[in-house]
């Protein structure tokens, strides 16, 4: 048992009591039209008594738990409520879930990303339920008059087995919730856990089967106003004026006009990353017609000289130079290619040109990765109802609470005049960590006076900018006589966006490394990307180590394993980012489930393992190549993200990157051309489909009683590599260039 | 504008739009059935799949003067409670992740299993092939469609 401090809850508890008797979390929003999961077996009580941020409990034992973290898939919305309802001790089937406003108050660390949600909420989501347990084991204690220590708590029934005496949450619920916060709690032994560990169903899965509004997509209000976009044709353009008159009277528009999102001289954070400030907005009373109004606008556009961003990076303030020009892709290669010739050193050990020279075999290779579109289903949309010094937005957004700030900003009111509703998000891979799209609506809405929901449509979206780097690395490996790696060289660069990782793995097991990193200034947005930079470095590094294994005449797997091996008993430098012993681990798990060197008629088997967002992942992927047809036949994950709180979930989010990383390499590219987007939507940027989907996916977690780590990207980057590996045993040819069919098809 | 007399999910409802308005904004805008959803605009991600006379078409290409004297089923019509047997099969496969496409991916599947009751891998990719679930959920609708026809 661990004894946790209850600080953090002390204080949501405060701030729950001060608002009580109307209390906001009692307060039943738009999304009431949507039922929250439902309990099982009981009715909706017809009190609710508040414990913290997180709890309420009804005076018939039902239990309600806010989720804090938006949710866009990762099952967060079940799983981080599992976790609460582990140390509150409830019957799961007596609990039912609602989603959190955002309400930095209330809750830490509201968003998600990074694969971070539970990993950081753990600790404070157990806190709560467990904080909750011990005032209702006190309120007990009081009215029996018993000892505390003798009261015991099971699946919502308080028991004092001496006294023989026996209630359920809800008899006890209205005296607990007045009972002192107790300094600290006890929590669980995880061997002790019964809802942690064992699968539940999605609390949300009925809504979606059945159409429910869920979606920021979905809000309606009396009296909104659908606003659409336009913004400039190509990247490194601006608007130079435009004739509204056409748009004006067409049919159901209240308006067009110009904005301007943020302000110049704004300070932004690595969030308000936005690529067009000056925009068109087309604001009418249906979608139809602002969609017909916005194909009548007739705009001048002229060139965008370079300028300076002011940057807050994470409290680091510097400045983004975003320099001028229409790029096409010739001449951005050009660019990387010179610029991959004055790299900065990151990190060197050893002697590594020394030992290149007096190499027996050096190794050699050069990969590309093209700019990536994110492609949420649900394109960026926001409501929002600006009256006077009042805002009220909501919608699909991954990081409001770091996001809010460029908002009060932009519109003069004060952030606790500012109510942000976190809808469920119809996709994030990162897209959702920038908020442009909430700030135009708020502005719009500002302006017309209206409540607004500004969309965005796909074309919008895809042709609009934030997207992820292009990319490029070199690699050379130097083996001696007997095949042992001597020396490791990796030259990693991006478009803008330097993808490498100096720290990791083979980083450590290798005397003589040298890592080094450049980075090639551009107009064109990007951010964040499920697994940002993994998403790269993990396919190149894990085709070329691959390579690397062939030519020193090794298995791939035992390759690896004997580099982890002399990372983990000697390892060089400082600050290598892996445990070795956990990352051996997990490559044997794969290498067991996949009875890894046995021949199977027909099937070309590629392996590859990344660790990244805290967590190891190996794969093996089975293909067959029939008449020129790739087939995946079969994928076998091997994951450790310490304990798994919801596992058929978490099987499902695993099988989801799987998925989404041999679309991605095998399909995905966005190039430019005098900074016009190639491809603006589904018809020309092509993305996987269930044919494409391997035939089978098995998932298999490691168990070594680590707190969880992260999983939402963990099992996405390996899988590009896996691909290219087993591709290369099927036909011969490796694969350098993404995306493979480029090449698969040439 | 015109007046268009439609029968969606049995129910017989009047709107008052432009003749070209695609029934996916009929429904979401005029008629509040948004569990139909956009994605594309183009007929590419299925996203806004429905039921014309029975068959899955996508919405956003479906005029509103092309869909009166049909039958129009969404998502919020294909069965009262959410207990369909496609329903019933995504909820024990626990298809969902973040959900925007699976309303359209249903919508498909349903049509599928009408006039194929016992589909075999090639047919399901055929009927699925345009619907894009961009959480990768590929494996799990197909195991889901086949729990569902088993169960019909």
């Amino acid at each position: 048992m661990k004894t946790e401090s209850t600080k953090i809850n002390r204080r949501s508890f405060l701030k729950v009591s001060a608002l009580s008797g109307g209390g906001m979390l009692l307060s039943l929003n738009w999304l009431a039209a949507c039922n929250p999961k439902q309990a099982e077996t009981l009715e909706m009580p017809k009190e609710w008594f508040q414990f913290n941020g997180f709890i309420k409990i009804g005076e018939n034992g039902l239990v309600t738990i806010m989720s804090p973290n938006p949710e866009g898939g990762q099952n967060v919305k079940t799983s981080m409520p599992m976790i609460v309802a582990e140390e509150l001790d409830v019957a799961w089937e007596n609990v039912i879930v609602e989603q959190a406003d955002l309400d930095t108050k209330y809750f830490t660390r509201q968003f998600i990303g990074g694969s971070q949600a539970i990993r950081s909420g753990y600790t404070n989501l157990r806190t709560a339920g467990a904080t909750a347990r011990a005032m209702l084991a006190a309120a007990a204690s009081q009215s029996w008059n018993v000892p505390a220590s003798e009261i015991t708590i099971k699946a919502g029934t308080i028991t004092h087995k001496q006294s023989g005496k026996s209630a359920h949450f809800g008899e006890f619920a209205s005296l607990a919730a007045t009972m002192p916060v107790p300094e600290e709690v006890q929590l669980k032994d995880s061997k002790d856990f019964g809802i942690i560990g064992s699968s539940k169903k999605n609390v949300e899965a009925k809504n979606i089967v059945t159409g429910k509004p869920l979606f920021g997509i979905d809000t309606k209000r009396e009296g909104m106003l659908i606003a659409m976009l336009v913004h400039p044709p190509a990247i490194g353009k601006k608007l130079k004026s435009f004739d509204r008159s056409k748009a004006k009277n067409m049919p159901g528009i209240r308006d067009v006009f110009q904005i301007k999102s943020l302000q110049d001289d704004y300070k932004r954070t690595f969030f308000d990353t936005a690529q067009f400030t000056d925009l068109i907005v087309i604001v009418g009373e249906s979608t139809w017609q602002v969609l017909q109004a916005k194909k009548a606008i007739e705009a001048e556009w002229e060139i965008q000289e370079g300028y300076e961003e002011k940057r807050d990076m994470f409290g680091r303030e510097g400045i983004r130079v975003v320099p001028k020009g229409l790029e096409s892709s010739a001449s951005q290669e050009q660019a990387m290619i010179e610029a991959a010739k004055n790299p900065q050193t990151q990190r060197k050990d050893g002697n590594p040109e020394a030992a290149f020279a007096k190499a027996a075999k050096i190794i050699e290779r050069s990969y590309t990765g093209p700019f990536l579109a994110h492609n949420c289903m649900e394109p960026m949309n926001f409501f929002a109802h600006v009256q006077g010094e009042k805002v009220e937005c909501a919608g699909p957004l991954q990081k409001p609470e770091l996001t809010e700030q460029a908002l009060s900003s932009r519109l003069g009111i004060p952030l606790e005049n500012i109510e942000i509703k976190m809808t469920r998000l119809g996709g994030g891979y990162g897209r959702r960590s920038y908020a442009h799209w909430l700030i135009e609506s708020a502005v719009i809405s500002q302006k017309m006076n209206a409540p607004i929901k500004l969309i965005y449509t796909r074309e919008d979206e895809m042709t609009g900018g934030i997207y992820r780097s292009r990319y490029q690395a070199s690699y050379r490996a130097a083996l001696d006589e007997n095949n042992e790696l001597t020396a490791f060289h990796v030259n990693a660069g991006g478009l803008p966006e330097n993808p490498l990782y100096a720290d990791r793995f083979p980083a450590g097991a290798v005397t003589n490394y040298l890592a080094e990193g450049w980075e090639v200034p551009s107009n064109i947005t990007t951010g964040s990307f499920r697994a940002p930079r993994s998403n790269f470095m993990a396919c190149v590094e894990q085709s070329f180590l691959d390579e690397v294994a062939e030519a020193a005449g090794k298995d791939p797997i035992d390759f690896r394993l004997e580099l982890l091996a002399k990372a983990k008993a000697n390892p060089v430098g400082e600050g290598n980012d892996y445990d070795p012993d956990r990352f051996a681990e997990v490559i044997k798990l794969a290498k067991e489930k996949s009875n890894w060197g046995q021949d199977m008629e027909g099937i070309s088997r590629g392996f590859s393992a990344y660790f990244c967002h805290n967590s190891y992942a190996a794969q093996v992927l089975d293909l067959k190549i029939v008449d020129g047809q790739v087939k995946i036949d079969k994928v076998i994950n091997a994951i450790d993200c310490g304990l798994v709180v919801n596992p058929d979930a978490a099987k499902n989010l695993c099988e989801g990157a799987v998925i989404d990383g041999i679309g991605t390499v095998m399909f995905g590219e966005l190039t430019f051309e005098e900074g016009v987007a190639s491809k603006s939507n589904f018809d020309t940027y092509r993305m996987i489909r269930m044919q494409e989907a391997p035939n089978s996916i098995e998932t298999y977690f490691v168990e070594n009683g680590e707190d969880p780590s992260g999983l939402g990207e963990p099992a996405y980057p390996p899988v590009f590599a896996a691909l290219a590996n087993a591709l290369y045993r099927g036909s011969g040819k490796r694969f350098y260039d993404q995306p493979f069919i480029n090449q698969l098809n040439s | 504008m015109a007046q268009y007399n439609l029968t969606i999910n049995g129910k017989s409802l009047n709107v008052d739009v432009d003749p070209s308005t695609p029934m996916l904004w009929v429904l979401r805008d005029h008629l509040d059935l948004v569990g139909t959803k956009f994605g594309c605009g183009i007929a590419q991600c299925g996203a806004c799949t429905i039921h014309l006379n029975g068959n899955a078409v996508r919405s956003c290409q479906l005029p509103v003067s092309a869909a009166e004297n049909t039958e129009i089923t969404t998502i919020e019509g294909i069965s009262e409670n959410g207990d369909h047997p496609v329903q019933k099969a995504w909820l024990e496969h626990d298809v969902p992740q973040c959900g925007y496409c699976q309303a359209g991916q249903i919508m498909s599947a349903t049509a599928l299993l009408k006039s194929n009751p016992s589909p075999s891998d090639e047919d399901i990719d055929n009927a699925m092939n345009g619907n894009i679930c961009r959480c990768g959920t590929y494996t799990r609708i197909k195991a889901a469609i086949k729990t569902a026809a088993k169960s019909a």
